[in-house]
């Protein structure tokens, strides 16, 4: 006789269709199993064993990692499984940090939560007597070793869906941690600070820094005029931390609860989303007419521009150099708006309202300032938001709705989308027709660009010239799409990146929930807040249009690039290590070879050996200190040499020789006279 | 830096240890090949050079290997065979395994710290001559207690013999120098 293709679960008949794992299964069939370590974007793990089942004949089983068979008979809660489930978390809370009443996480802890719900109420082992120290060396983040369960979800996020590896597991037995390299701080590393590791951190392990406490004083300081500015993607987030469904459109009750908390202006990020709009599709032409530095990358997304700039220093030069609209928010409000109201850059406090943890760390950025004051002083998540509103006690739901405060509060479709993977190429693909023809597009919807894959193209005809686009979001899918290019590949002309797996809806600053559904409800809402705005292209924002008009002339002009517009620069990948290679008695010439990524691949340690080779035969090695060191932030022109202060750049095993002779036997030469 | 402590004369073919340890580096690498599954037998070879993983080359393999120094750092720290710290010249590894605990493995153990003037947690002594560590079982029980120095097996300790030992060791080091 034919087996049937079926399992039994509870009692219950259930067909078998394919499914990878016994947990899957459950969820169809409405039986929530708990887990900590299984996320349907990341690889298996079955590290943390809250999913166990029993199988007969089998005994005790993770669901996550069991494959259904036909035939087989499953319990979810038998009192065996019951029973381990409940000593798996007598477990995990043993090596918990439980000071439930002041952690950040108290009430969305996912350890707090199944603690609770399946009658935890003794943990029968010590606690850890040992406080490991926290990490709070980001702009972005603070890492709490103490409240980590080893679940690993951070380390696969970081390595599988950003590219990157941040994290990782480091000693063993009840030694191990997840640490960055070294034990270096998160500001150390290559942390791009997207925060996607905070957003799936089921405890309060890795957090958002929470700098509510900052708006307070700000708020209280009545030398300060504190503005605010709300990105796209916070109304519709917002509602759900106040039991609205995701997706629902808050803006008119964000700006209530902004006001009624104390704010003097209230006004909106997507009014400069426009204007990025509006500078970046005249680069963009600039660039395609000239044929140069193409693809053009998008540059709004700061956890992309630091990702750039850690691994990617090759296409540094195609970013678009146009600051991110937060930015180019507070450097107008600090460079002109302050000026109409007879203020100071500094007595002008910018706060903003981000979906984003990397915002933090662009706005602390050196060079985004106004005579020495910050143009952002400020990044509040929504998280935080919703942290002061609860504070000050306003009942969200019965604010009524209030608009946006002018000159900063006219918007139109353009600048709302943009908190959507996509949002900014269809944006600019709005503009960019209208800027070349001097027609407006016919079509102003760009379904291609839209939606949740990894990477979507779409190939737009503007005055008979073929612009292919792409967009990616999650950095890995940036990384592969970066490799495809230098190998020759991919060909694209312009190019949306944003970290968050589904732009900035999907933002670590959001409130905390995983899955697509939700990311994909709060896209839907800025699309129709997009289909019912008024006006739907950047470029006619009448407001946008009084800017040029008054302050920056037209676009690209030499007052929007000092205003709107930035510089990047590579950065190592961990800071401070280098290689000693030769270390003189008495040195006069430093001198350091660049062994990062760009310049290896280059062929900088062939340049390193021959180097080495040449002051043999000289006999200089006394007079001279020789590194290898990790990145001289040149990385386009590999391989790097520096000697003293000066960086000489594409130094290959042919030039060596002469450069040797030129910049260090002279400088020995004239250093011995 | 770390390294500062293991600095050898310039040896005749005008190269500096530096450079002939970072040299032998690229040779491991090249020679095992640059993939995932060559880092355990990468790092191991490396350990034998430096006689510890300095961070710098940890980050240079990575580098070279094309993955994050986190997963580096973390393969590194996982295998009790790896050390971030330099080691001594001499690894005097002291067996505490259940048959040598119970034959006084650690009157021995004292005997060692306190012959190579090692106090509290410290394992190694600030000339980098001596690293001292315990060990689970080497695996020679019925030579209870047992050390090991570098690759030699010493049965039958006792905290007279331990004096003895590294009396010997100190001459045949006095000899090398």
């Amino acid at each position: 006789m034919e087996q049937k293709n079926t399992v039994l679960i509870d009692g219950l008949e259930v067909e078998l269709n394919g499914e990878k794992n016994i947990l899957e299964l459950t969820r169809k069939i409405g039986i929530d199993i708990p887990t900590f370590c299984y996320h349907s974007e990341l690889s298996l793990y079955g590290a943390c064993r809250m999913c166990v089942v029993e199988v007969e004949g089998r005994g005790i089983m993770a669901s996550c990692s069991t494959p259904p068979v036909p035939g087989m008979k499953i319990l979810t809660n038998s009192p065996r499984v019951q029973r381990v489930r409940r000593t798996v978390l007598e477990l995990l809370l043993a090596n918990h940090d439980r000071e439930c009443t002041t952690c950040d996480r108290n009430g969305s802890c996912k350890l707090q939560d199944l603690s609770n719900r399946f009658g935890v109420k003794k943990i029968r082992f010590g606690e850890r007597d040992v406080k490991l120290p926290l990490d709070e060396s980001s702009y972005s983040l603070v890492r709490d070793p103490n409240k980590c369960i080893l679940c690993g979800d951070c380390v696969r996020m970081c390595a599988e869906v950003q590219g990157i590896g941040v994290l990782d597991f480091a000693g063993r037995g009840s030694e191990t941690v997840v640490v960055p390299a070294f034990k270096k701080g998160l500001a150390e590393v290559e942390c791009v600070n997207c925060g996607q590791c905070a957003a799936v951190c089921p405890t309060a392990a890795i957090v958002v820094k929470d700098e509510t406490d900052r708006a307070w004083a700000a708020l209280n300081d009545p030398t300060k005029t504190v503005v605010v500015q709300v990105a796209p993607a916070v109304r519709v987030a917002l509602g759900e931390e106040f039991g609205l469904p995701p997706g629902e459109i808050v803006t008119g009750k964000v700006v209530a609860a902004l006001k009624r908390l104390g704010f003097d202006k209230v006004f909106d990020t997507s009014i400069a989303a426009d204007l990025t709009v509006i500078e970046e599709t005249h680069e963009f032409i600039k660039r395609l007419q000239k044929g140069e530095r193409l693809p053009q990358f998008t540059s709004c997304c700061p956890g992309w521009v630091k990702f750039a700039e850690h691994n990617a220093a090759d296409f540094l030069k195609n970013l678009s150099s146009c600051r991110s609209p937060q930015q180019m928010f507070g450097s107008l409000v600090k460079k002109y708006w302050a000026k109409d109201l007879g203020k100071k850059p500094e007595e002008i406090f910018v706060v903003s309202i981000m979906p984003c943890t990397a915002k933090k760390f662009e706005a602390a950025l050196p060079h985004m300032t106004t005579d020495g004051a910050p143009d952002v002083d400020l990044v509040l998540t929504t998280q935080e938001l919703a942290r002061m509103i609860r504070e000050a006690g306003l009942v969200f739901d019965q604010l009524d709705v209030e608009s946006f405060d002018t000159p900063f509060g006219f918007t139109t479709g353009a600048g709302v989308i943009f908190g959507a993977t996509g949002g900014v190429a269809e944006a600019v693909l709005r503009a960019a027709h209208e800027f070349v023809t001097g027609r407006p597009v016919e079509q102003i919807n760009f379904e291609a660009v839209r939606g949740f894959d990894g990477r979507k193209e779409a190939t737009v005809e503007i005055d008979g010239q073929e612009i292919k686009v792409a967009v990616v979001h999650g950095l890995a899918n940036a990384k592969k799409l970066l490799e495809e290019i230098r190998e020759g590949k991919a060909d694209y002309q312009i190019i949306e990146v944003m970290a968050c797996p589904g732009g900035c809806v999907g933002g670590a600053g959001q409130p905390i929930s995983t899955g697509w559904e939700t990311k994909k409800q709060r896209a839907k809402g800025l699309y129709n807040a997009d289909k019912l705005s008024q006006i739907r292209k950047a470029q006619d924002n009448p407001m946008v249009a009084k800017f040029y008009e008054r302050w920056l002339k037209e676009p690209n002009s030499a007052a929007a690039h000092e205003a709107l517009h930035t510089t990047y620069s590579n950065r190592e990948r961990i800071s401070g290590e280098e290689i000693k290679l030769i270390a003189g008695d008495q040195p006069k010439v430093e001198i350091a070879v660049c062994v990062g990524t760009c310049c290896y691949l280059n062929g900088s340690y062939d340049t390193l050996q021959k180097l080495m080779a040449l002051t043999a035969d000289e006999q200089v090695q006394d007079r001279i200190n020789l590194h290898a060191t990790f990145c001289l932030e040149q990385c386009e022109q590999g391989p790097v040499i520096k000697v003293d202060d000066e960086i000489i750049n594409g130094v290959t095993p042919e030039t060596v020789e002469a450069f040797f002779k030129d910049k260090i036997l002279k400088k020995l030469n004239a250093a011995g006279e | 830096m770390k390294q500062e402590g293991i600095i050898e004369a310039q040896k005749g073919d005008g190269r500096t240890t530096y450079q002939r340890k970072f040299e032998k580096v690229n040779e491991i690498i090249a020679r095992l090949g640059r993939s995932r599954s060559a880092l355990v037998p990468i790092l191991q070879e490396v350990q034998e050079e430096y006689r510890y993983l300095p961070e710098e080359i940890l980050t240079y393999v990575a580098t070279a290997l094309g993955l994050s120094p986190a997963s580096v750092y973390g393969v590194a720290t996982f295998y009790a065979q790896f050390s971030l710290e330099p080691k001594g010249k001499y690894v005097i590894k002291v067996c505490d395994g259940t048959a040598c605990h119970v034959r006084g493995s650690n009157p021995v153990l004292e005997a060692i710290k306190k012959r190579v003037n090692l106090q509290g947690n410290k394992k190694t002594t600030d000339n980098l001559r001596y690293t001292v560590e315990t060990v689970s079982c080497l695996g020679a029980c019925g030579l209870a207690p047992v050390i090991m120095i570098n690759d030699k097996v010493y049965g039958q300790m006792t905290p007279e013999a331990i004096n003895i030992i590294i009396d010997e060791l100190e001459k045949e080091d006095a000899a090398d120098e």
